[in-house]
This record gives structure tokens, sequence and C-alpha cells, in this order.
């Protein structure tokens, strides 16, 4: 099995421990990950999708393309390129002008888009290809008594008929996956509510995107959750990074709370260290708790 | 023209007539802003903006500041009973806005990134240092690795106009002004 991984921006340029820790637990599941080589930003589908449509969407056509090239289906660890590339490829396979529209622009560069590949989230690899089961048979270190809140970020769900991934008001699939891996699962306020820093919010208004981010951080704190954890590079970029924000430049007052990626909670279940996943890389340090999984 | 045909005609092209279309069907319920995030904390309402749109208020709507705080989180679009595809008709109407120039100098300076180096969020010695670390090639095989293909993106966005959109000077790589 072997996926073309788009690493987009922020994983591989600020976030490289999402990186690391998705091609080592791929790599336990004898998932090969190929480069997509000449990648570029995805381009982000509330940022650039806001300012040109079309530029927009060819940039995603080229991406797509140098991923079809490889011969196989794409996967990503960020929300914002499933949102555009997801989309960008529901479109184009959905109406053949936009193709012929995107194809002459791409020729130049000698790249052409066929529609010949799906584009799927690492999450939904390891749910829906790799399978629970298989997940827990490779559980050395059960993260028993690890409280977990979920933030699943508004572009891997919706809009959903476009997504497919079921209900976008009570999905299950990451708390799911977050189960299988001992720790638990835990609701809290505003569970489905954006991390504040799509569509341009955070680049335009620093601090009000942050406002989101506060209410998430205080919302997992107040049900005594060991960490939020995200499947989205940018999300995790808002939570993390914003909490350094929020305390130095706007003065707020609050506990801090680690920020996971998926793949990172499932290798230390999976018996890596916290240096091999980049954990420690983070603005806000882990816990104790955390750290002697 | 009235700006609702503008909104259908600009939008329409890439992401459908008939889905841009579904403005006009708005019955003012309101369930956007009940439901919206952002409206919760700044001053976006996005029953009035599309109904600044509907009203032909095309100075109005295209000026405001509330135009820009929508996260886009698609809240809107999966909640409305008429089916109204909010998100993306914001999306359009943004399009527009930008061609008007009322684009941030920080979009776009986040454009320009694009421009320069492939990506929004381009790689830096700290993170250069971090992937090392981690065992990953230090900077990654995208646009930052093949100058081939950062020639590729910076030709099609002077196909596609993006570079006069945002006013970047290709004689100084930077932003015009």
């Amino acid at each position: 099995m072997k996926y073309a991984y788009f690493l987009g921006c922020i994983t591989p340029n600020r976030y490289a421990g999402i990186e690391a820790s998705t091609r080592k637990v791929f790599k336990e599941f004898d998932i090969e990950c190929v480069e997509v080589p000449g990648a570029s930003c995805c381009p982000a589908p509330g940022v650039f999708g806001s300012f040109d449509l079309k530029t927009w969407l060819t940039i995603a056509a080229r991406n797509l393309a140098i991923a079809e090239e490889q011969e196989c289906d794409m996967t990503l660890t960020c929300n914002g390129c499933y949102g555009t590339l997801q989309e960008a490829n529901h479109l184009l396979q959905e109406n053949p002008h936009l193709v012929e529209m995107v194809n002459e622009i791409l020729a130049e560069e000698g790249h052409q888009y066929k529609g010949t590949i799906q584009v799927k989230h690492c999450v939904e690899i390891l749910h829906n290809v790799v399978g629970l089961d298989t997940i827990k048979e490779h559980i050395k270190k059960p993260l028993d008594g690890i409280k977990v809140a979920v933030h699943y970020g508004c572009h891997f769900l919706k809009p959903s008929e476009v997504r497919g991934q079921g209900s976008s008001e009570r999905p299950r699939l990451v708390d799911e996956l977050v189960d299988a891996t001992g720790a638990e699962s835990v609701d809290y306020k505003d569970k489905i509510v954006c991390c504040g820093a799509g569509g341009g919010v955070r680049t335009r208004d620093l601090e009000k995107s942050l406002l989101f981010t506060l209410d998430k951080v205080n919302n997992a704190n107040a049900v005594g959750a060991d960490c939020i954890l995200d499947i989205c590079a940018f999300c995790h970029l808002q939570m993390d990074v914003g909490q350094t924000e929020l305390r130095d430049k706007f003065g707020k007052e609050f506990e801090n709370i680690p920020i996971l990626f998926y793949t990172q909670l499932l290798g230390l279940a999976m018996g890596f260290t916290p240096d091999e996943l980049g954990i420690n890389m983070h603005q806000i340090p882990m816990s104790d708790k955390i750290l002697q999984i | 023209m009235e700006f609702v045909d503008e909104i259908i005609e600009t939008g329409g092209p890439i992401l459908g007539t008939e889905h841009i279309e579904s403005l006009r069907v708005c019955m003012q319920c309101g369930k956007c802003t009940g439901g919206c995030p952002s409206g919760r904390l700044t001053a976006i309402r996005t029953r009035k903006l599309v109904l600044e749109a509907l009203l032909n208020m095309r100075d109005e709507v295209l000026s405001s500041d509330e135009l820009w705080l929508c996260t886009t989180c698609y809240t809107c679009y999966e909640r409305c009973p008429r089916n109204v595809k909010v998100t993306d008709i914001t999306r359009t109407i943004r399009n527009i806005a930008a061609k008007e120039g009322y684009l941030a100098l920080s979009h776009r300076m986040a454009s320009s990134y694009v421009v320069k180096t492939g990506h929004a969020v381009p790689i830096n010695d700290a993170n250069k240092e971090n992937r090392k670390k981690l065992g990953l090639p230090e900077v990654p095989p995208t646009t930052h690795t093949y100058k081939e293909a950062l020639q590729g993106i910076q030709s099609l966005v002077k196909k596609t106009g993006f570079d006069e959109l945002i006013g970047f000077d290709w004689e100084t790589m930077n932003l015009k002004e």
C-alpha cells in the first residue's frame, strides 16, 4: 500500500514532528509514503479561495497532477490541504470545462490533471483502511488514564456533502481512533467549533482569531483534559503558538494545555519516544503525565 | 448589473452557477448568524451580509471589515434550511472585493510568499534544524527543493493574473509600494 504524501506548508515548515510521526506510524502499518516532488502550498481554501478562485483551483490542480504522476492516492496531514485538494479534485472530476481550463495553464510546466486519484486524510486511512483492530494490535503502551479533548477542525468534516465523512455535528471517526490507543476521548463544550485560524482571519486579525482559541483551551481545561488532539497542522499551529500569543501579546490568563496531532498520540502508544515524534518541539510543553507514557 | 448577478457570474464558473445562485432563495431566517462561531466573538452578521448582497448594496458589502471575519468553518452552509451555499458565496464576494482593491496588506504579504517561495508559510532555519533532528531531509521535497517547480508556480500566477491582483513587483520580487 502506498500514498503520495502531500506536505503543504505548515507540516514540513513549522511542525516537522507531525510529518515524522505520520511517516513512522504509517511505516509500522506497511504503508509507504512517496513524495510529491515540487509540490507547493495547497493553496489554503479560505485564504486563496477567497482571493481568486481560478488561481486557487489551478494551483490545487497542479499539486494533484504531480501526485497523479506517482500513480497512487494522495494523503495529507492538514485540514486546509484536505479542504482544498479534496474539493478541487471533486470540482475537477465533475466538470470537464474546469479540467480544460487548468490543463491549458499546466501544460507549460508539462503537467496534466487527469482525475485518476483520490485524496485521503491520514486519519481516514488509519480508520478505514488500516482499521481499529489492527491499530489496537500495534499498541505497546496503552494510554490508560489520558483524557483527550478531540478537535476535528472544520474542513475535515464540512461541507459534508463533498467530504463524505458523515455527520458534521456529531462525528465519531477521530474519537474512535483515540479510544483505540487506550486513551479516553472526553466530551467538552463546543467540541466541533472552529479553532479560529481559517478563512484568512489569523493572518488579517490575529487577536480576534485567538478568541476562538482561548475558548477552546478553556473548554478543554474545564473538563480536565490532558491535551487537545487535532488532525490539522494549521489548527495545531493556531492552538500551540496561539497560547503563547494569547499570553505574550494580548495578556490573557489561562491554564496551558498541550496540543498533540493524532499520529503523535498514536506514536506514543505504539512505543515511539517523545523525541522521535517531535513532541518536545512544541511551544506548549507536554505535561509529565504525557511524557511518562 | 445587479450585485447578485455579479456574484453568480464570478463564482459560478468555478463553483457552479446553481450553487452560487442559491443566494436568491435566502428567507432571512438568521440560522446562519445564530450558529456562526465568529458571530459570537466578532461583529460579523452573516444574515445581514446576505441581505445586503440581495439589496444590491455592493459598496457596503465590499468595503466591510465583517466580510473578512468569516473563518470559512461552513457551519452556516451545513445548517441553512434553504441550502444557501453561504460560505462559498462569502468566498465569491471576497473575490470581487479583492479585485476592487480591498485585499488587506497582511493577505497580500501571505500571497507574496507563495509567489516568492511556493509556500504561504516558508521554511526557516529553526525548522530546518528540527527537521534534521527528526531524521527528515533538512529542506522538504517541495518547491523549496525544486527550483523549476517554483518557476512553474511563478508562471502559473502570471497566467491567472494573481501577481497583478496582489500587486507583486517582479523586479524587486516584493509587493509594490
